[in-house]
């Protein structure tokens, strides 16, 4: 190693780096369950940053057409330019096909999208619920550069963790022994969709404020919205 | 990797109507290959009260060993049994006497005292303790198992339901936790008697 | 060897630093203690002091303790609001809490704010920084009211009213918006209450409930949640086993002897 010159200021001088920071994770939960004729997507509303709030209803699900919704954690704004994209898209199908994009469809899109962005990507882990062809209920699961796969009940976001075990254990009956597993009813999927959030929100300090609960089923979409915890 | 995740654990305690139950998973790994599928994280303290640790199994098993040295100190001197409470506080000032150089464990106490009134609490590594009226979690699937007890308990459960409420939530939880698993045991401690139970779990 | 077992040496000890040095040079992490997030305030009013904390520790992002105090005892004239590392505030507080007792019976007198103060701000400053406790002392003794904070590294501040923790912005707006001097003790909890809910509900680290303590000359009022603005609703359903739903593979029982009739109490 050579001997530095400690008198000579420039031997010692480095330029100054600046740092490029293009993403920020602003917290939320979103789950998805599937039925045999419907599927029930949730999500809280809170958008935060660090310690602080920065919206109290600032939805990351959204009606993509009428038999899928789509719903987002991790980058809202990303989460937000993703949905436009999308919803562009959709509507192109739409003029020239002259019919809506089967929930089948759209999860292909929303892959090819994501991995569109492969080395910049969309920082949003995505879930999507609906209808398919054949009028069952349909979950897909997405990673952020567009790996995704069809699954029965899916939890993403901050409070993924608190979640999913709770829905592997009352949606698959995992770990339970009998045999009378109930089939899955409307009900039953709010009914967990309510208790999971709510307990979430007890623990995970990013989920919280409002619940919006979309039910998909063959004749349409509808929109529940239900208070959580402000704290 | 943090420490506290190179061999991987799962300690769940909580309470129910006139007794308190503590689970734990039973895998020894190193980082992501498990080495044992029996391996101890809860030592009994007294008839009525036990404690889990969950953390870096090589100061698992010296704070095993330091606690019941200690324990039976206490019992020597004293002549009488440590109350929950009291083992919680020699727990406590265990861990913060090494508060710059800390043992890493975070410890679950569960036992019934005296009176037989349940007492359940938790503690990070260097002491700061957490006395509750429901569930204590720790380990690797600590976020799992909150939210697992959080959905699942309730107040009042009579120890055979206790038993089942405990064991589906350290079997679900450890299930999506890749350092945790590979078996699980329960202990149900109520006045009368205490119930240990190897349970029936995924060995992947 | 016997002075080995009983009494330990006073002060930390660092027996496992270099394993610990080592583990951390190999590349694994050190885990992070529980914080208590936290709102804490106190003020000043007409007859004494009020101290207030809101309820919520935190473990990362995961809520650690929905429902913990935070105001710690000092003396029976005394009390403390701690934020920071949650292991220290507790430990700080109770070895203080100690040698101010010691301190009253040796010198035949109630103790004063300024000597936990002084004891505090010293065993701080010894650690310079390192215990991560950051306090809100308030009490009453023969110089009046007194309310002082002190920061991890020692140093200390008189104030009529102060805030700290993770909340302590929001609650402050609530402070400067309010606070004069000789408030009415009702107004004045009214206040404290507002300015931890400013920090429950705007901050993430601060949640839960309210804690209010009112120190007045010769009176001490301990008010646990004080206020509850965040109950969890009832659950939709119960999620009760039916049992045997959990399948084992092997099972202990110990049974223990019963004795009839009370034993002695020994404790």
């Amino acid at each position: 190693m050579n001997s530095v010159d400690f008198y000579n200021e420039t031997l010692t001088s480095v330029p100054t780096e600046r740092g490029f920071y293009p993403y920020e994770a602003n917290g939320g939960t979103s789950l998805a369950i599937a039925g045999e004729d419907f599927c029930v997507v949730a999500s809280d509303t809170r958008q935060s940053n660090g310690y602080l709030i920065n919206a109290r209803y600032a939805p990351k699900a959204f009606k993509m057409s009428e038999k899928a919704v789509l719903a987002n954690s991790g980058f809202a704004a990303d989460g937000n330019a993703l949905v436009r994209r999308l919803t562009q898209r959709i509507q192109w199908y739409k003029h020239s096909h002259e019919k809506e994009m089967s929930t089948t469809a759209l999860a292909q899109l929303v892959s090819n999208t994501l991995y569109s962005k492969r080395f910049f990507p969309f920082y949003t882990q995505v879930l999507l619920g609906g209808i398919d062809e054949n009028g069952a209920g349909v979950v897909f699961s997405f990673d952020p550069v567009g790996s995704y796969g069809l699954e029965v009940c899916r939890a993403t976001g901050t409070a993924s963790a608190l979640i999913q075990p709770f829905l592997d254990n009352q949606v698959e009956h995992k770990n339970v022994q009998f045999d009378d597993k109930p089939r899955m009813t409307l009900d039953r999927a709010i009914c967990l969709a309510k208790d999971a959030f709510t307990s979430a929100t007890e623990r995970d300090m990013y989920t919280g404020d409002h619940l919006e609960i979309f039910i998909i089923k063959q004749d349409g979409i509808t929109i529940e919205s239900y208070p959580l915890k402000k704290d | 990797m943090s420490i506290m995740e190179y061999n991987g654990a799962a300690i769940v305690a909580m309470v129910g109507k006139n007794c308190v139950a503590i689970a734990a998973d039973r895998r020894l790994g190193a980082q992501l290959m498990t080495v044992s599928t029996n391996f101890q994280k809860i030592f009994p303290a007294t008839d009525k009260c036990y404690i889990g640790l969950a953390g870096l199994a090589t100061d698992v098993q010296t704070l095993g060993e330091k606690f019941r040295f200690k324990i039976n100190m206490y019992k020597l001197r004293e002549e009488r049994e440590i109350e929950p409470r009291t083992l919680s506080r020699l727990v406590s000032t265990t861990l913060y006497e090494k508060r710059f150089s800390p043992y890493y464990v975070e410890p679950v106490i569960a036992g019934l005292d005296k009176n037989n009134q349940p007492f359940i609490c938790g503690m990070d590594l260097i002491g700061c303790s957490d006395a509750s009226r429901d569930f204590v979690v720790s380990g690797t699937a600590s976020d799992s198992l909150f939210g697992m007890c959080e959905s699942l308990w309730e107040p009042d459960l009579e120890p055979e339901d206790l038993f089942e409420t405990i064991s589906q939530s350290i079997l679900n939880a450890v299930d999506r936790d890749c350092l945790s698993g590979w078996g699980a045991v329960v202990h149900v401690i109520t006045p009368e008697r205490v119930i240990t139970r190897n349970l029936k779990a995924r060995m992947d | 060897m016997r002075d080995k077992i009983e009494i330990p040496k006073s002060g930390f000890n660092f027996d496992n630093y270099r394993r610990n040095a080592f583990l951390e040079k190999q590349g694994l992490s050190l885990p992070k203690p529980i914080k208590t997030g936290t709102t804490i305030v106190g003020l000043l009013f007409k007859d004494g002091v009020i101290l207030g904390a809101d309820t919520r520790s935190t473990n990362g992002t995961i809520v650690a303790n929905k429902n913990c105090e935070k105001i710690h005892y000092l003396a029976p004239n005394m009390y403390c609001a701690g934020a920071g590392t949650a292991a220290d505030t507790e430990q700080a507080t109770s070895m203080i809490s100690s040698q101010l007792e010691l301190h009253r019976l040796a010198t035949g007198r109630q103790a004063r704010v300024i000597t936990a103060v002084t004891m505090l701000k010293q065993l701080l400053f010894r650690y310079q920084g390192h215990m991560g406790a950051a306090l809100i002392i308030g009490g009453y003794d023969i110089s009046g009211p007194g309310l002082f904070n002190v920061h991890p590294h020692g140093s200390t501040d008189k104030l009529p009213f102060m805030a700290m923790g993770s909340g302590s912005l929001a609650a402050m707006s609530i402070l400067e918006s309010r606070w004069t001097k000789d408030l009415e003790r009702d107004d004045a909890i009214e206040l404290a209450k507002d300015a931890i809910e400013a920090g429950i509900f705007n901050d993430l680290g601060s949640g839960s409930n309210v804690d209010i303590n009112i120190i007045e000359k010769d009176k001490v009022e301990v008010l646990r949640n004080y206020a509850k603005p965040n109950e969890r609703a009832v659950k939709e359903q119960s999620y009760k086993y039916k049992r045997g739903a959990t399948a084992y593979l092997k099972e202990y029982v110990r049974e223990f002897i019963v004795t009839e009739g009370d034993a002695m109490d020994i404790s």
